[in-house]
């Protein structure tokens, strides 16, 4: 039987941890509402744009020609996986779902035989990739100086991705974030970048007017589409940045309810052996007056 | 009352106005366009400029850096990707980022950052630019 004094060190560490969980659990609902917030007022740009592009995307379908942003460069053989996971930790599966769909994806692409290339946000994701994909990682962005996540700190990030596809260093381009359905549930979601997947039929609303364009619709659309990579990743790490605050909160709210029935069963055992101590001591006591 | 014009002002991080105006002035890429209430349905491009919008009888400027406009039926949309009010706006702060970058340009130790901070750099020359001619 554990000695009284253990149990008690038992008690008092299990309830200090619960007491950070729940710290924790109280400040990632906070964040949460923040990160909810900023991906809500992201979404008029993000929606305007697609519909401007959706409907030049319309316009320009049939003509050969078009910004390879677009079009794509007509093959898939390298292919670019983005994999954006979070800095910190304590967040349940957050970061291995998203890191187990990305290698999902990863292997089925390498079983096709295709150059899979491999680019991280965030070092969760990193660190476990990297034991397998090492060889295959060209590029890591570290988002850990990052409190609110701005368009300044997405932005960078695009022009590298820009940078590579124009080098031809990659012909299609993935991105796997976690999207934010409520607090319990998560969807990874892979999102194709690169050429951008435009809704066409998003655009019908505008179709019925006759735009005059200034300058042409080329030259909107290469001034666009770079702009709509960005725009795509800013509200894909935000979205992650909900899912992850989303997933902490629940994952610290569960371990918070662990650490009470522990504590529970803990102090069961602890009342139990105390008064099996006292009991044992006033049989000596009996047994010893009797025998007088 | 004379017909509004309903304009928009949006950046990647929220809506940043949303308004009845009579005019609002716009740098488009080929060059300044007003835009009044019943324009023809437009889509441009912007350089780094001011906006002016016209509303009774003040006008707000506001300084824009990369993004389009749209005119539709519905009125005036414009994308920015940095806007801000040109009261808001301090020259000195981009003056010392320009300084900043003409230092990483000189001691850039590859050709990658180099061009990089070359096109940082030129972007604030443009807004610096910008700057000067609207107190001139």
């Amino acid at each position: 039987m554990a000695n009284l004094k253990d149990l008690r060190n038992r008690i008092a560490s299990v309830t200090s941890t619960q007491k950070i969980t729940k710290a924790m659990k109280m400040v990632s609902a906070s964040k949460l509402k923040r990160a909810q917030e900023a991906a809500e007022s992201a979404r008029p740009y993000a929606e305007r744009m697609e519909n401007v592009l959706s409907s030049l995307a319309s316009s320009m379908k049939g003509q050969s020609g078009g910004p390879k942003l677009l079009s794509g460069t007509g093959s898939n053989q390298k292919q670019l996986v983005i994999v954006a996971t979070s800095e910190r930790g304590l967040c349940g599966g957050f970061n291995t779902n998203i890191v187990k769909a990305a290698k999902v994806k990863i292997n089925q692409l390498l079983r096709d035989g295709k150059d899979v290339t491999v680019i991280t946000i965030g070092k969760k994701g990193a660190g476990v990739l990297k034991r397998e994909y090492s060889d295959r990682m060209v590029e890591h962005f570290d988002m850990s100086h990052v409190k609110n996540l701005a368009f300044t700190d997405a932005a960078p990030i695009s022009i590298r991705i820009i940078d590579k596809f124009e080098a031809g260093e990659f012909d299609v381009c993935t991105l796997f974030f976690a999207k934010f359905v409520n607090v319990l549930t998560q969807i990874v979601t892979p999102l194709q970048l690169i050429p951008a997947s435009i809704n066409e039929e998003g655009g019908t609303d505008l179709a019925g007017a006759c735009y005059e364009y200034e300058p042409d619709e080329n030259e909107i659309l290469e001034d666009l589409l770079p702009r709509n990579v960005g725009i795509q990743l800013f509200r894909a790490l935000l979205e992650n940045a909900v899912s992850e605050q989303g997933s902490r909160m629940t994952a610290m709210d569960s371990a918070t309810r662990n650490a009470g029935d522990m504590i529970d069963s803990l102090r069961t055992t602890y009342n139990r052996s105390r008064q099996a101590v006292i009991t044992n001591e006033l049989i000596e006591i009996i047994s010893g007056a009797e025998a007088l | 009352m004379a017909e509004k014009l309903h304009f928009e002002l949006v950046s990647p991080e929220k809506l940043l106005k949303s308004a009845d105006v009579d005019m609002v002035v716009v740098p488009g890429t080929e060059g300044d366009f007003g835009v009044l209430p019943k324009h023809a349905p437009l889509v441009s491009t912007l350089r780094t400029g001011i906006i002016e919008v016209h509303n009774d009888s003040d006008a707000e400027k506001l300084l824009v850096v990369g993004g389009f406009a749209e005119v539709n039926s519905e009125g005036l949309i414009i994308l920015a990707e940095i806007a801000r009010p040109l009261a808001e706006v301090d020259r000195e702060t981009y003056v010392t980022e320009f300084k900043n970058l003409e230092e990483t340009v000189l001691h850039a130790k590859d050709n990658d950052t180099k061009a990089r901070a070359e096109k940082a750099r030129d972007g604030i020359a443009s807004i610096i630019e910008v700057l000067d001619r609207e107190v001139a």
